[in-house]
């Protein structure tokens, strides 16, 4: 039994308290393992970074709303985080993951006008019944 | 070891009700930003480690400890959760505390008899009766056999 790290673990005791931490321990240090050169962690050090991670979904989720178009219809959307990412240098570390979306018929619509400028610059032919879908 | 890809997750309960007590009242997060801010909340940890693991390895220690990790917060640029992280770690240690006096404590009761015995016994080397011992043992052993005088 994991006493010591079931009293942290818990979100909330029976009085509604706020205990020290929710995410489990567990899990924190199986990520943490995951990293190629950490030999070991001590207890401390893993509980500072799973309370860390709270801090950061907490600042993440806030900032997103704050500053993103779902403030209007009261729901934080995925483009609220993508644009985070994208524009806070704090976030900057999540492009990757949280990349901009756009709609696949917008990025086809784009394909075709490039091509079509293209075409345009090299003189001659309409080729707007030329369509290709390229994949 | 592998793991498998979920391992590599934290829970959606803990991490949406985490979301929810942030936002404001009423404000609603899509499943998609949900499962962003869990990947995202993954990253961040795997980032905090590397960080942290640097600032132990300049301090020739294998052993990732809680400066480390505060440290890293600086160089990540979350300084704001460096004062809420030193109060949380106070108050770990506060709670370590006092388990390990509580522990502590139980095995004192338990050993003081015994530890008792054998002071006694050093004591009373060169005696083979001794009062305090006498007495210990009637109360231990009620029903057993007396001490010889």
């Amino acid at each position: 039994m994991s006493g010591k790290m079931a009293d942290v673990v818990v979100g909330k005791d029976k009085c509604g308290e706020q205990r020290l931490v929710s995410l489990p321990l567990s899990r924190i240090r199986v990520i943490m393992k995951s990293s190629p050169e950490v030999s070991s962690i001590n207890q401390e050090a893993l509980v500072l970074t799973a309370k860390a991670t709270e801090l950061f979904v907490q600042y993440l989720a806030t900032y997103s709303y704050r500053h993103g178009s779902g403030k209007e219809k009261k729901v934080l959307t995925y483009s609220d985080l993508a644009n985070t990412a994208e524009e806070s240098e704090t976030f900057q570390f999540l492009t990757d993951i949280l990349p901009k979306k756009i709609l696949a018929s917008k990025y086809l619509k784009m394909l075709k006008e490039e091509k079509r400028e293209e075409d345009e610059e090299n003189d001659s032919d309409n080729e707007s019944d030329h369509d290709e879908a390229e994949s | 070891m592998a793991e498998r890809p979920e391992d590599l997750n934290l829970p959606n309960a803990v991490i949406t009700r985490i979301i929810k007590e942030a936002l404001p009242d009423g404000v609603n997060i899509s499943k998609e930003a949900r499962s962003a801010i869990s990947r995202a909340a993954s990253v961040f940890v795997l980032y905090a480690t590397s960080c942290a693991n640097n600032f132990a390895m300049k301090g020739k220690r294998k052993t990732l400890n809680a400066t480390d990790v505060l440290s890293a917060m600086e160089e990540m640029e979350f300084q704001r959760f460096v004062t809420p992280l030193k109060e949380a770690l106070e108050a770990y240690r506060r709670e370590q505390k006092g388990k390990k006096e509580a522990s502590e404590q139980k095995k004192k009761d338990k050993d003081k008899d015994k530890k008792t015995d054998s002071e006694d016994q050093d004591k009373s080397r060169d005696e083979d009766n001794d009062e305090d011992e006498e007495r210990l043992e009637e109360e231990e052993q009620n029903e057993e056999e007396e001490v010889d005088n």
